[in-house]
């Protein structure tokens, strides 16, 4: 039997659900109709009482959350989409992530965050906000590039006693499968060596996993063996198996689909750098879409975020200086 | 009726400690940052947590409910081991003055961003229903009017009244949000509109007022426990103090401040209640007293403790001690 990346998430939590009397569901169109994606297909029919329609609010949805966490529940909120979430802002970065430091009470909330780009979806569907959440202390930041890691640490997320921003990115909804989900492997905060290489390492995480296996492919036609690094998680941020990857291979490209200033790939080039300055052959880069809202038609999509082709041209460039 | 002599007791105490605080402040030296007082409100404020039960309702307190605070049971230490930073207030120095609270105990411990806690209370009363232990608990918070306008008190009161939450939501109408007056604020005629557009219950009330408030809080906390749901109370009231210390509130005008507005609510319930023979001067004078020494009693004990340590300090945002980035144990 086959999973899609959506149904693992949808599976994550109906397990949840089953095993964990204090989690309960909420977001927009999510109870009988089952969620704008269908990640929450059926569930409030299998737990009555533990799905809720949320009403188009989203500050509210998330000072809900904290506030049932503060009465011992898990709270799983689902945003409609990423890009929604900043109507959330204030709530997640100073209600829930100053919650554990300020008053000693822990906030064990999941907020799911469909995020990222998929064709036509415009500026205000297709946002990345990995890179904003990561910024503020006492959150995690979860970016799963696998249907079993969209099972397995969505499962982490909800049994964390911390809040959660959970990116699960929408491109690979329908189009990753897996045969079935096996055990849990990696804990939360570790990267994955998704492919070993030995002459440039691709840093990245979501969707951009993909792009960049498919461009360490075209690069091994010519010869070039590269490493690609899934972090999995972005905050915390596996420096070990960065820093590791760097002393094997001399390059490093850190691949990301948000904005380009500041971010993820940002940070993990400045540790590169202040860290392991003396293990690179070559100045490090980062690749990220372009710094102008998401555009809406695929021809200037497309050439907006990375793909396997502008990464496998970074990596052209990087191999040869 | 001895919830006005309860509430009447929180008031007079509030306002000799926060005399304390802003004398502190004025001072300089011991508090670090600012003082926020609630003088003038503490009717309102009392008025509302002496239906209160520590143990059992949630209360959100704001920035101007120290007697509110008091009323529901807050020791007085926190209050002082609060804006003194020491570690063994619930605090513990990484937050200040009015942002205090011990959330597992019923009382969440408000941030700035005004407007934000009501959704807070709300997730508490939604939680507690969930689990079946809601009973006939209540939950109840604070709002000055210039925090009406925000986003997230109407998303929150919304919230509130489709889950049909018992929550009692005070909102202190004092005329000015910091500098700004009510026209520059809103432009309903009256911030019970603000209920009425949710299908909330409204009431509203005299603030300067102490019996009037106790018994329409008493009415609406009543009603919320009786499964009646939200529940909006607008007081018409002044600050009579600065916003904060540091502001000296000249931009309310003499004749606001001389109107029935302007009312120094704890002579005038001190009067009421001696009018009806529920205390006496007597009484008042040894409550004093009291008040004053438990005061002086808890800033002493407040200065001896310790403020933190930045080498003690473990610097760790998240409880899950593993997944700090450069700390692996706990
Ligand atoms: C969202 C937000 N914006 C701005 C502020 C800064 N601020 C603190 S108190 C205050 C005035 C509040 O007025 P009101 O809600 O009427 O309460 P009052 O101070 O009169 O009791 C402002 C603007 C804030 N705390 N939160």
């Amino acid at each position: 039997m086959s999973m899609t990346y959506l149904e693992a998430i949808r599976e994550a939590q109906y397990e949840a659900l089953r095993t964990h009397p204090s989690v309960f569901l909420y977001g927009q169109d999510i109870a009988a109709f089952g969620g704008a994606f269908k990640a929450t297909k059926n569930l409030s029919k299998e737990f009555p009482g533990r799905v809720f329609d949320a009403p188009i609010s989203e500050d509210a949805m998330v000072g809900l959350a904290v506030g049932a966490a503060i009465e011992g529940a898990r709270p799983i909120i689902e945003m409609q989409f990423a890009d929604f979430s900043t109507c959330g802002f204030n709530q997640i970065v100073n209600q829930a992530a100053t919650l554990y430091w300020r008053t000693n009470t822990s906030c064990p909330i999941t907020i799911r965050l469909p995020s990222g780009g998929t064709a036509g979806s415009g500026p205000f569907h297709s946002q990345s906000m990995e890179s904003l959440y990561a910024h503020y202390p006492g959150l995690v930041i979860l970016t799963p590039a696998t249907v079993e890691d969209a099972y397995w640490m969505l499962l982490d997320a909800v049994e964390l006693d911390d809040p959660v921003i959970f990116c699960e990115h929408k491109f690979l909804y329908y189009h990753l499968k897996a045969d079935q989900i096996g055990e849990r492997t990696l804990p939360i905060g570790k990267a994955r060596i998704v492919r070993p290489g030995r002459h440039a390492t691709v840093v990245t995480y979501s969707a951009m996993v993909h792009e960049s296996i498919r461009a360490a492919e075209e690069l091994q036609k010519d010869g070039y063996q590269i490493e690609v690094v899934d972090l999995r998680s972005v905050k915390p941020m596996d420096t070990d198996t960065i820093l590791a990857s760097v002393a094997r291979t001399g390059r490093i490209l850190c691949v990301g689909e948000a904005f380009p200033w500041g971010g993820v790939t940002a940070e993990v080039i400045a540790r590169v750098s202040s860290e392991a300055f003396h293990l690179l052959d070559a100045p490090p880069m980062r690749l990220n879409a372009k710094d102008t809202p998401i555009p809406y038609h695929p021809n200037l999509w497309k050439s907006h975020r990375p793909t396997s082709s502008s990464i496998g041209d970074a990596l052209r460039r990087l191999l040869r200086y | 009726m001895a919830q006005c002599v309860t509430a009447f007791k929180s008031m007079l105490q509030a306002r000799l400690l926060e005399e304390k605080l802003a004398s502190l402040y004025r001072a300089g030296g011991r508090i670090v940052g600012g003082v926020y007082i609630g003088k003038g409100q503490e009717a309102f404020s009392a008025g509302l947590a002496v239906h209160l039960e520590k143990g059992k309702d949630v209360y959100g307190p704001l920035i101007r409910d120290q007697a509110g605070r008091l009323a529901f049971g807050e020791p007085l230490l926190d209050t002082f081991r609060t804006y003194l930073g020491v570690i063994t207030g619930p605090m513990r120095g990484r937050d200040g003055n009015v942002h205090r609270g011990r959330p597992r105990e019923g009382m969440p411990a408000m941030i700035s961003h005004l407007g934000s806690l009501l959704s807070v209370v709300n997730g508490m009363l939604f939680a507690r229903r969930l689990q079946g232990r809601l009973g006939d608990s209540v939950g109840a918070t604070s709002l000055g009017e210039g925090g009406t306008s925000t986003g997230a008190f109407h998303e929150a009161l919304n919230q509130a009244a489709i889950e049909k939450l018992p929550v009692i939501i005070a909102i202190a109408n004092n005329q000015f949000s910091y500098s700004t007056p009510n026209s520059r604020q809103f432009a309903c005629g009256d911030l019970l509109d603000r209920a009425r557009g949710y299908g909330v219950q409204g009431y509203a009330v005299d603030g300067t007022d102490l019996t009037a408030c106790v018994s329409v809080f008493s009415e609406a906390v009543k009603r919320a426990r009786a499964g009646g749901g939200p529940q909006l109370v607008v007081g018409s009231l002044l600050r009579l103090s600065g916003h904060g210390e540091h502001d000296d509130s000249s931009y309310i005008p003499d004749q606001v401040k001389s109107s029935p507005l302007g009312q120094d609510c704890l002579p005038y319930a001190e009067s009421q209640l001696k009018a009806s023979d529920l205390i006496t001067d007597e009484e008042v004078r040894k409550w004093k007293d009291e008040f004053l020494m438990e005061i002086d009693a808890a800033l002493a004990q407040a200065s001896k403790e310790p403020t933190p340590d930045p080498f003690r300090e473990n610097w760790r945002a998240l409880s899950t001690a593993g997944l700090v980035e450069g700390q692996f144990e706990a």
